[in-house]
């Protein structure tokens, strides 16, 4: 390296000559080097005006204290320049010598050597030639140590010419190591024939002694076919050769094998293994079995020469102890103590650039960037909120694919030439197609290429992550299962009546209305054959019969259970009847209760009058039971009792503004609440609970608040006309049967419109009824069938009633077009009890 | 006092939403930049429900981010790695200009690096939502192993991608959880029920790269996906490996005596080109898990349909089986059967599998071995054969799979015209066509009937209409996917906008 540093000088000032570097300059310390480069400089500036070299020399030596040799050996150059300038002989070879002397930083003892010099200039420039060629050879084997280099010296000095030792003398000033030779010419001084004849023997004796020691060496035998030397080899990647042979041609790189040739050699060679590939020439070489040997045992960390004995005993060359005397002759310079201010700077400079973070210490940067993979996740659904993406959307994943992508379908998924026609033609518009591809069939898995749109649905795949806005849509995926009602286990909503379990018969003509004690052993009917009839439930016995003399259109239980009596409403009469069943107690003080009328201390108004007359009933008649008599101006058609059993209500039908009327019977008083008339009044009903007065018109329910005396509500039916209501114990919930074969739930909190209408029955619905426990409601029509629903009215306001029919029951036989007429349900037990036109009332349990 | 008067779209929906170009203002970034950025983070636009308010009165249609997630952005510390890396660029093109090589040298030496780590475990806080995620991140990289050097793909990427899906094939064949295998004229469709989350992923056949007009393809888009993806199959890897005592990265059981002499050329490309071949068991770290397996959990009544507790016992079962489809039987593969797709089905159902030792090494025996049961053939006839051994088409496998039990090798022999390959992705509750074939594979009664006739029937009643329909979903799908074909890097720009209008990816819940 020094070498080729001081020749880039050397071009800056001699410009075209042949680069000729001696042996001894490459032992040079760099840092001499260095500074002769910079003297060197130096000096040529100087060169003009240097006619007179001893004065120079002084001068130089006079500015430079420091470096003594180098300050006189460049100005030696100079003068040498100079001189062989002044001669005018100045021939190429000259040049070439001239240019010699500079490279080897000699230094003449005496300038009279110059002569010879130019005497001897042909041999010189052979001479140059081999050495050339030596020092190539030697820059090749510097790796191979001294020994070559000694060998080189060796050759050199063979030749013997008296300049080229007076070199050696010079370079042995500096090489230390080249002492032998050098002390001799030393010795002798400037008398040629004398050294000549001393290099002579000296040389004879060197070459002795080269036979000797070199006998075995065999790295002069090496086939080196490439001159370059030691150097790194990627100079040469961008050129198609890989430096010089012998003859100065270019050794060419081999052939560049492909992948599929030396996958070939990989799979077939049996030595690939142990083939390798030489730098220097690109040549491959298989490797013996000693080489491998050798790899081997460098792998394993041995000592690499298999016979070396690693336990002999051990000499020691250089022995730890001090010496008495040194062991090389020449004391060490002064300069070798000295710490070189120079490089002393240079350091200083790149310890100001690390602090300044302009340059950074090489070991740090060295890192690989290859990703490094850790436990990343610990558990697998620690929930560590960590992903902060608002409101985070996945992206939906892809459809997989159906049979039509099959490479080997099924025929009929193929494309007819009309589908085909269509596919092309939609060429402009591809998202009208029904298939984004051609499906295709090959007859096997060989013969199936690559698809050629892979990578682009790949990219449009990854566009859509990151291009496609996201939102969540609420879609309604309706099962068809969904749609109906969730239906609950009929296990869950028993119980209910399921079969019929008693026929009470006895009546001659059809039953109208049924009605059961309020403790539900004793039940009694009113039938068009002009008699009430009780009965008890559990045996079907009828216990009594009481003739009333009209028919019976409605008969009801008073609900106060200190009372036993019945309100039968017979043509245009109300009867307070007492039946005579049950506790006796109970009859004989209701007996005592009516037996006369209280005092009338208040004026019964014209209006009430005309409507209304009580009567005590006469002998003959309580007998039957008969106790009270209420005449009507009109036909009553039906008869309400208030919840406390003390008020009830009565309804005409055709008594205009006075159809509807509310007797006291405790006072034996009676009001007509309405002024008006509202239309033809079906049915009344009192509110369980509240004061509240349910007047169903044909097609309303009006809904009255008695205390207030106002309207409070008006209920639309969307019928045409209604036959009969029933109001849910709760008091919130009213049903309404009509002739028009409807049923409507009303949620009285929800709406004036029915919550649900329920159109189950074929024919016109004559009765309705709640159950007063359980969630049960029945209605009974003219088809002859009862119909059982389940109604759970809930507690909770907000979720509405869940009304489930469950049951079926038409037992009745039919009779002039007229099935059940009344419907009631047991109070304690999940019965339910119907009356028809067949004379009969059923029971189902 | 009077009360601030309340001004337009200061909350709600008008305040909740920013555009793209108000996004980087906030950012202080180039369009490029954010671009990458949002790929490497997972930020997507969003659907406002009101358009028109979210916009601010705006009419038209406009990219928009959710305000939150650009405020989050703005907290990258990969944005700065961003600017580094302009800078970079700039001192790189000055330094080239000045043919500065010396600095060229050191910039490149000091050149910023993204490291994404963090993000993986941002955007997948648990692992099984890497899991979920699975499916485009397999398919991307499986595409990207097989790609030459692009010019925005660099070489050690594919390279990468190459050795990361490599791993994470190795690890289902270790776990057996490879289910269903679907060959479509695309590619090969792979599904992996992996901790309980199907994974579905696409390998495509043989040399699938076809040089794109940038008109069409836009690989930068593409790499800074796949930059990302691998880093999270790496870790998705890792973890898999240790919830199989595997050694990560993959290592060997044994290594015979003829290895180690191998050893010499080159290790790491001995051991990867073994790896490369799916055919040897990787080192186990711990003991063998199979036999802790085998623990069975106690049965509880708790689900009250003893029909359904049936069912559910005959599915568990019928896996069980499924996994040692395989198992005993020993194949080899013809030179010219697709070595990699069908050793790894081999293989995760626990079969044995060699090869010619010349197509690929890991061949672990000889054709001439006479414990053979099956040997693939993919052409019409072949020279010399064997009787101990079936000869059968690589689709006999597929098949086998699919139906989760062998097959009845007889359709599939050599040079036999091939039964239909019918995908087993569809569902069976589908009230559309249904093809003979899969009827077939549903109730045996019915094969043995006269398929021919059946066939027939079929086809002049139903097939015309309800082949169409089947299809009519996905081509839905496409529409927004092939309405995108643009990809050129400056259109992309406007396309953008354009892209807006389509519906947006819904999600239904």
């Amino acid at each position: 390296m020094a070498a080729v540093g001081t020749g880039k000088k050397r071009k800056f000032i001699v410009s075209g000559r042949n680069e000729y570097v001696p042996d001894a300059s490459e032992e040079l310390v760099d840092t001499r080097h260095a500074y002769q480069d910079e003297y060197f400089l130096t000096s040529i500036t100087n060169d003009d005006d240097s006619s007179d070299e001893d004065d120079e020399e002084l001068d130089e030596s006079g500015k430079n204290d420091d470096d003594g040799d180098d300050e006189v050996v460049f100005e030696d150059d100079d003068g040498e320049e100079s001189g062989s300038e002044d001669s005018g002989a100045s021939s190429l070879g000259d040049e070439i010598t001239g240019d010699a002397d500079y490279d080897s930083g000699s230094d003449y003892s005496e300038y009279g050597s110059e002569e010879t010099e130019h005497e001897e200039e042909g041999e010189v420039e052979e001479e140059e030639e081999e050495e050339e060629e030596a020092e190539e050879r030697k820059n090749d084997e510097s790796s191979k140590g001294i020994k070559v280099s000694d060998k080189s010296e060796e050759k050199e000095s063979a030749q013997s010419k008296p300049l080229f030792k007076l070199k050696q003398t010079t370079s042995s000033k500096i090489n230390k190591s080249s002492t032998k030779l050098s002390s001799t010419i030393l010795r002798n001084g400037n008398k040629k024939n004398v050294m000549n004849e001393l290099a002579q023997a000296d040389e004879n004796r060197t070459i002795q002694q080269a036979d000797d020691e070199y006998k075995s060496d065999t790295s002069d035998e090496e086939d080196i076919r490439n001159t370059v030397g030691n150097i790194p080899m990627n100079w040469y990647d961008d050129y198609k050769h890989l430096g010089y042979d012998w003859d100065g041609k270019k050794v060419m790189k081999p052939l560049k094998e492909d992948e599929l040739d030396s996958f070939l050699k990989r799979m077939e060679d049996p030595n690939f293994w142990r083939t390798v590939r030489d730098p220097q020439t690109g040549q491959d070489v298989v490797l013996s079995d000693a080489d491998v040997d050798i790899i081997q045992r460098l792998q394993a960390q041995k000592i690499p020469d298999a016979n070396f004995d690693d336990a002999a005993p051990w000499v020691e060359w250089f022995t730890s102890e001090v010496m008495q005397t040194p062991i090389v002759r020449v004391p060490d310079h002064k300069r070798s103590f000295l710490p070189s201010r120079i490089e002393a700077r240079k350091v200083a400079k790149m310890v100001h650039a690390i602090k300044m973070g302009w340059m950074k210490p090489q070991e740090e940067k060295k890192k690989s960037y290859e990703p490094k993979f850790f436990m990343l996740w610990q558990t697998d659904e620690g929930v560590e909120h960590m992903r902060r993406i608002q409101n985070h959307i996945p992206a939906p994943k892809r459809h997989l694919p159906g049979h039509a992508e099959s490479y080997n379908p099924p025929p009929e998924y193929l494309f007819d030439k009309r589908e085909l026609k269509e596919w092309n033609k939609l060429r402009t518009t591809p998202w009208k197609r029904k298939l984004h591809f051609i499906p295709q069939k090959y007859n096997s898995l060989r013969a199936v290429p690559a698809y050629d749109r892979f990578v682009n649905e790949r990219f449009q795949r990854c566009l859509d992550l990151y291009l496609c806005p996201r939102a969540r849509k609420m879609r309604l995926t309706i099962q068809p299962e969904d749609l109906l009602p969730q239906l609950p286990n009929p296990k869950d909503l028993q119980p209910f009546p399921t079969v019929m379990s008693m026929v009470y018969e006895g009546h001659t003509d059809m039953v109208r209305s049924i009605t059961v004690e309020s403790k539900g052993q004793y039940m009694v009917s009113g039938s068009d054959d002009l008699t009430v009839k009780v009965w008890e439930i559990s045996t079907g016995r009828c216990l009594r019969t009481i003739p009333v003399g009209g028919v019976v259109r409605s008969v009801s239980w008073c609900p106060n259970q200190a009372l036993a009596l019945i309100a039968v409403a017979a043509d245009r009469k109300v009867l307070l009847v007492n039946p005579g069943v049950g506790d006796h107690l109970v009859c004989s003080k209701t007996d005592v209760l009516l037996e006369e009328a209280p005092e009338q201390d208040v004026v019964v108004s014209e209006r009430v009058k005309t409507a209304v007359q009580w009567e005590q009933a006469s002998e003959d008649v309580w007998k039957n039971g008969i106790r009270v008599i209420i005449n009507h101006f009109k036909e009553v058609k039906q008869v309400a009792w208030h919840g406390r059993g003390d008020y009830f209500a009565t309804v005409m039908p055709e008594g205009q503004n006075r159809s509807v009327i509310i007797h006291q019977l405790s006072k034996r008083r009676s009001q007509v609440p309405f002024s008006k008339s509202k239309g033809l009044v079906q049915c009344v009903l009192f509110h369980p609970i509240r004061p509240f007065f349910f007047v169903a018109t044909q097609k309303h329910v009006r809904v009255y608040d008695l205390a207030k005396q106002e309207l409070v509500k008006k209920l639309h039916s969307n019928s045409k006309w209604i036959s009969s209501i029933a109001i849910h114990p709760g008091g919130d919930n009213l049903l309404v049967g009509t002739y028009d074969r409807k049923m409507l739930w009303f949620d009285l909190d929800l709406s004036t419109k029915p919550y649900q209408t329920l159109r189950l029955h074929g024919t016109a619905v004559r009765g309705v009824a709640y159950h007063k426990q359980y969630p049960l409601f029945a209605s009974g029509s003219d088809d002859r069938s009862l119909i059982i629903c389940h109604g759970m009215v809930y507690n909770d306001l907000l979720q509405n009633p869940l009304i489930v029919p469950l049951k079926r029951l038409s037992n009745h036989e039919p009779y002039n077009d007229f099935g059940i007429f009344d419907v009631i349900f047991h109070p304690t037990q999940p019965w339910v009890f119907s009356s028809g036109a067949d004379k009969t009332i059923r029971l189902y349990t | 006092m009077v009360s601030k008067r309340k001004k337009k779209y200061e909350s709600g929906e008008g305040n909740r939403y920013v555009s793209r170009k108000t996004a980087l203002k906030m950012l202080q970034l180039s369009l490029k930049d954010f671009r990458k950025l949002c790929i490497l983070k997972g930020i997507y636009p969003r659907e406002p429900r009101n358009r028109k308010r979210a916009q601010k009165g705006a009419t038209g249609i406009k990219t928009l981010y959710h305000l939150k997630d650009i405020q989050f952005l703005l907290h990258e510390p990969i944005i700065w790695k961003l600017r580094d890396y302009k800078i970079f660029a700039k001192k790189m093109g000055k330094a080239r200009a000045l043919r500065d090589f010396e600095t060229i040298k050191r910039t490149l030496e000091n050149r910023p690096h993204l490291t994404l780590d963090h993000i993986v475990k941002e955007r997948y806080p648990s692992f099984i939502d890497a899991l979920r995620d699975l499916d485009d991140c397999l398919t991307l990289l499986f595409m990207f192993s097989t790609f030459p050097s692009l010019q925005h793909v660099p070489r050690d990427q594919s390279a990468l991608c190459r050795r990361l899906t490599i791993e994470f094939l190795h690890a289902v064949i270790a776990s057996q959880t490879l289910r269903k295998v679907f060959v479509s004229i695309k590619g090969y469709y792979f599904q992996a029920e992996i901790k309980g989350q199907t994974v579905t992923w696409i390998v495509p056949h043989q040399f699938c790269f076809v040089p794109q007009s940038t008109l069409e393809v836009d690989f930068r888009v593409m790499s800074t996906f796949v930059q990302f993806y691998c880093v999270m199959l790496g870790f998705v890897n890792f973890r898999l490996y240790h919830l199989l005592n595997l050694h990560y990265p993959p290592k060997f059981a044994v290594s015979s005596a003829d290895a180690t002499e191998k050893t010499l050329v080159d290790e790491e490309a001995f051991v990867s080109e073994r790896v490369a071949a799916l055919n040897v068991p990787l080192f186990c770290t711990g003991r063998d898990t199979t036999a802790e397996e085998e623990v069975e959990i106690d049965q509880f009544p708790m689900i009250e349909d003893p029909t359904k507790l049936e069912e559910i016992k005959q599915e568990a079962e019928k896996v069980k089986k499924h996994k040692t489809l395989f198992k005993g039987l020993k194949f080899f593969l013809n030179r010219e059967v697709p070595r990699e797709p069908v050793v790894f089905t081999i293989r995760c159902f626990g079969g044995e599998v060699s090869w010619d030792k010349l197509l690929f090494v890991g061949a672990t025996f000889d054709e001439s071995d006479e414990s053979i049961t099956h040997q693939i053939v993919d052409r019409p006839s072949l020279g010399k054969q064997y009787i101990s051994r079936y000869y059968v088409q690589p689709q006999w496998i597929f098949d086998s799979v699919n139906a989760r039990e062998l097959q009845p090798v007889e359709k599939y022999f050599l040079g036999a015209v091939l039964p239909p390959h019918l995908s087993p992705f569809i569902d069976k509750t589908r009230e559309q066509y249904v093809p003979p074939e899969e009827r077939a594979l549903e109730d045996p009664s019915l094969a043995e009937m006269n398929p021919e006739k059946e066939e027939t029937e079929e086809e002049s009643e139903t097939d015309e209409v309800e082949k169409k329909n089947e299809s009519e979903n996905e081509g839905e799908m496409l529409r927004n996917e092939e309405e995108r074909e643009d990809g050129n890097e400056s259109e992309i720009h406007e396309k953008d906008k354009v892209r807006e209008q389509k519906v947006g990816i819904e999600c239904g819940l």
